[in-house]
């Protein structure tokens, strides 16, 4: 693989872990309001449980998004910068409203409901506000003057395209994070809760399925030539799709507790599903970053910046791997935690 | 109002807003991991339960400090592309390496918090010293980058294309040691003085126990011990930095001092503000030879002064006032915690007018600190880059950044009045008397 290839598989990569880890995130906040004020249900208490610790992690991830893209591709700095600088603020005030009113509810008993709706109601925004950042990059909403590029916001917020983009993104990290949780639920032996979010994925996952095929028709009008290439990497769709199916039926098989659903099966080969199309997704919109001014060759950085950032990535890597596991048994897998008396 | 001035306001103000949690984040981890080793050491419970209280306290910290740094960290590339193409070429090695120090501090962060039962106290301990670390190492990181703004090393440009790349002779640019010892330690300082401030509130208010009282005592003497000696600390390193400018940016040292002709024997100007047109310092008391012999150890340092460099690239005078106030922060809070560990060492106990000198010296930290870095960063323009690159070629082209500043704004200002609001309200919920009577200790 050439350097600019090895640096571009490395930005999808975050993409993709902080589309996860975000996914889960934003949609426990989500469910926490959904099921929080119901007292017969430990559904929300379950999403929070997970919540607490974990949403510094997750915000960290979307951080080393961004200073990756810059490290790897400056040359881009100008073009990307200027484009995103409205949707991205917009997800920067919202973020900030979240993080900050999510520790205040645990701090506050009195003030729960209001905190729950900011979180529920931002868990459902930002990240459809984040997806809106993929049709832009796919052309027909910049335009070029004296240079200088400029976003065409009107346009943007009154496309179909990018409406169904917001769309599939909502679907999904709805979609995502039922499932994890049901997975959560079934590790702290809450059959219930566990009952609940499965319903939930049973219910979102054909939803998030169309959306997606939705997503991909509708940019026909802006942006004819990635549902070409889109076409050209069929392969990958098809076995996403297969994945999609094989993850589906696990929701429904009968397990050993008498009760229906693989949830740890279900949950990893969904994981693969949405990894096989974001590969077909991604080798399609190369060599685009910014389609049709700005190609991944025309940002990259220089050979010895790239070198040092890669040796740097992966050295602290090796020196948190540690860490992440420790973190992971202590908040995702020990029964002291996750099923409290 | 055009593009440029709109991102540098609302630059700026974000910056301002994000430094106050930021350097209690470095500041307070601190005073956890000392109250904790203490507690282990001598233990004494009242330590262990400082540092729980000022663990809940950092925690509702967190809650701003990590979006309002996203917020920064997006926006420089947002707003100074320009910059950030330079930055990704040259100095985009402390940009990542911070990134793992953020993770390293929230997930050590989330295991002191939320595993604290599960682990043992010397695990407490070692976590939380992982903490203070992961934020005492993302401020030396990106002081690191402005340390580079400020003398920039490393690369070339020639004809808009940047040549010979050495990351590592950016990353150990000249003033980077200097720096971001300053930087550090002024934020162990905020963090003491910040304790100082509660303790004395606390132990001015009303009739307490004795019990209470006590616990109010301990954290007082040991913040002021603290506060001392990083103030002290500072001062020092603060000499440093100054010396750092006047070999590497004079302009600035030359503003901050109102200095206009280049001479020997240069004059300290306390106080007052700079005119440009008459050349003067209006109000201001002179110590003659003072400059000079902060600048070079010697009265006979020759200091040079503005007229040396064209009136376009001279900074912005007022940075004179903002250099006088931190410094003038600085001095006084060496003084305040010297007097009152002193009158404690005598007396045993601080009268009321003494506890109510203390009340301020929070806030007055936390005042030095954005005096401090205002002047750094307004000081440096009008480049962006020290005499690399101008503010105007680093900004964005796009529009609406002026909507931006006000929606921006007004967030940061709700966001301060509602964390206020939050801090007291559960403070209120969980007062030090409950807390001591269940002998309630992580
Ligand atoms: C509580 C905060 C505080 C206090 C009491 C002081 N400083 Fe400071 N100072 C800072 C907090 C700070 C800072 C906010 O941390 C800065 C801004 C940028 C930087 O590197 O550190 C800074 C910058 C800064 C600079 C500019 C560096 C540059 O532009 O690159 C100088 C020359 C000094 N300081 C000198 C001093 C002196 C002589 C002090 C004497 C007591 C002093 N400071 C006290
Ligand atoms: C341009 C300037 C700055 C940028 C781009 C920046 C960036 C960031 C980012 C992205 C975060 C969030 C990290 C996360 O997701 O966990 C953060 C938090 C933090 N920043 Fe800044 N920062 C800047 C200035 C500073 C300065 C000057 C200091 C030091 C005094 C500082 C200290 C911290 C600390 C300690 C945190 C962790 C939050 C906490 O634990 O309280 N930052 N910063
Ligand atoms: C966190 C504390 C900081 C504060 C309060 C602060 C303050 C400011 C202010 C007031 C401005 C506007 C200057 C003017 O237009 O007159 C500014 C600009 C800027 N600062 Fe800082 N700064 C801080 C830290 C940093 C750090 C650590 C960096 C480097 C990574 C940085 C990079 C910049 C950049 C790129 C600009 C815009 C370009 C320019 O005006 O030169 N700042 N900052």
């Amino acid at each position: 693989m050439s350097d600019m290839n090895i640096a571009i598989s490395l930005i999808w990569f975050f993409l993709l872990l902080y589309a996860f880890a975000g996914s889960v995130d934003m949609g426990a906040g989500f469910w926490a309001l959904v099921y929080g004020r119901r007292k017969d249900t430990r559904a929300g208490q379950i999403a929070n449980r997970f919540l607490s610790p974990s949403w510094k992690v997750t915000n960290t991830f979307l951080v080393l998004l961004v200073v990756a893209v810059i490290g790897f591709f400056p040359r881009g700095a100008f073009m990307l910068g200027t484009a995103l600088l409205v949707p991205v603020s917009l997800v920067l005030i919202l973020l900030t409203l979240r993080s900050a009113f999510m520790v205040f509810a645990y701090t506050s008993q009195e003030y729960t409901v209001p905190l729950l709706w900011i979180s529920g109601i931002t868990g459902l925004l930002i990240p459809g506000l984040l997806m809106t950042v993929l049709p832009v990059t796919l052309g027909g909403f910049i335009t070029m003057e004296d240079g200088a590029p400029h976003l065409l916001l009107g346009k943007v917020f009154t496309s179909p395209t990018v409406y169904a983009y917001v769309g599939f993104g909502i679907a999904s990290e709805l979609y995502l994070s039922s499932l994890f949780l049901s997975d959560y639920a079934r590790e702290a032996e809450d059959e219930q809760t566990y009952r609940q979010y499965r319903e939930a994925a049973a219910a979102l996952g054909p939803i998030a399925l169309a959306m997606g095929v939705l997503a991909t028709y509708a940019m026909l009008p802006e942006a004819e030539w990635i549902v070409l290439r889109m076409r050209d990497n069929l392969t990958w769709f098809i076995l996403s799709f297969a994945a999609f199916l094989c993850a589906y039926l696990a929701l429904w098989k009968k397990n050993s507790r008498g009760s229906r659903g693989l949830p740890r099966v279900a949950v990893l080969v969904t994981a693969a599903q949405y990894t096989l199309a974001s590969i077909g997704y991604g080798s399609a919109h190369l060599p685009y970053l910014i389609y049709p001014y700005l190609t991944v060759e025309q940002g990259f950085t220089n050979p010895l910046m790239f070198r040092s950032l890669l040796i740097g990535y992966t050295v602290s890597t090796l020196v948190l791997l540690p860490v992440f596991v420790w973190f992971w048994r202590l908040f995702l897998t020990d029964k002291r935690y996750i099923k409290p008396e | 109002m055009d593009t440029v001035t709109m991102s540098r306001a609302l630059m700026g103000s974000s910056l301002g807003f994000h430094i106050i949690f930021a350097t209690l984040g470095v500041g307070i981890p601190f005073m956890i991991l000392l109250a904790e080793v203490i507690h282990y050491v001598k233990k004494d419970a009242d330590f262990g339960l400082m540092a729980k209280r000022w663990t809940r306290a950092q925690a509702i910290l967190l809650g701003v400090a990590i979006p309002s740094g996203t917020i920064v960290g997006v926006m420089l590339a947002l707003l100074w592309p320009g910059f950030m193409e330079i930055v990704g070429e040259v100095i985009a090695l402390p940009f990542q390496i911070e990134i793992w120090a953020f993770f390293l501090e929230a997930l050590f962060m989330a295991i002191y918090v939320y595993a604290a039962d599960r682990l043992t106290p010397i695990m407490r301990i070692i976590s939380v010293g992982f903490v203070a670390l992961g934020a005492s190492a993302s401020a030396l990181l990106i002081t690191d980058a402005h340390a580079w703004m400020n003398t920039p090393r490393g690369f070339r440009i020639e004809d808009g294309q940047i040549l010979d790349v050495n990351p590592w002779a950016a990353v150990f640019n000249p003033s980077v040691w200097t720096t971001a010892s300053h930087v550090l330690l002024s934020a162990y300082m905020t963090g003491a003085f910040a304790v100082v401030s509660i303790a004395a509130y606390k132990l001015l208010r009303g009739q307490r126990e004795e019990r209470e009282r006590k616990f109010h005592q301990k954290a007082l003497v040991l913040a002021l011990f603290v506060g001392l000696a990083m103030s002290l600390g500072t001062a020092f390193n603060g000499h440093a930095t100054a010396q750092m400018l006047h070999e590497y940016q004079p302009e600035k040292l030359a503003a901050a001092e109102g200095l206009f002709e280049t001479q020997a024997n240069a004059p300290l100007a306390l106080g007052g503000w700079v005119d440009g047109d008459s050349q003067r310092i209006i109000g201001a008391i002179h110590i003659p030879g003072m400059l000079s012999f902060l600048a070079g150890d010697s009265f006979d340092t020759v200091v040079k002064g503005l007229n040396e460099f064209p009136r376009e690239h001279w900074p912005p005078l007022h940075v004179h006032v903002l250099f006088n106030l931190m410094v003038g922060i600085g001095s006084l809070l060496i003084f305040i915690a010297a007097f009152s560990l002193f009158m404690q060492w005598i007396r045993k106990r601080l009268n009321p007018w003494m506890l109510r000198m203390l009340v301020p010296t929070g806030g007055l930290a936390i005042l030095g600190i954005e005096t401090g870095w205002i002047f750094s960063c307004t000081g440096r323009q009008p480049w962006t880059i020290y005499h690399i690159q101008y503010t105007h070629e680093a900004a964005t082209t796009a529009d609406n950044v002026g909507t931006l500043f006000f929606l921006f704004l007004s967030l940061y200002l709700f966001l301060l009045v509602v964390t206020g609001f939050f801090m007291r309200l559960y403070f209120r919920k969980f007062p030090v008397s409950v807390d001591l009577q269940k002998g309630e200790i992580l």
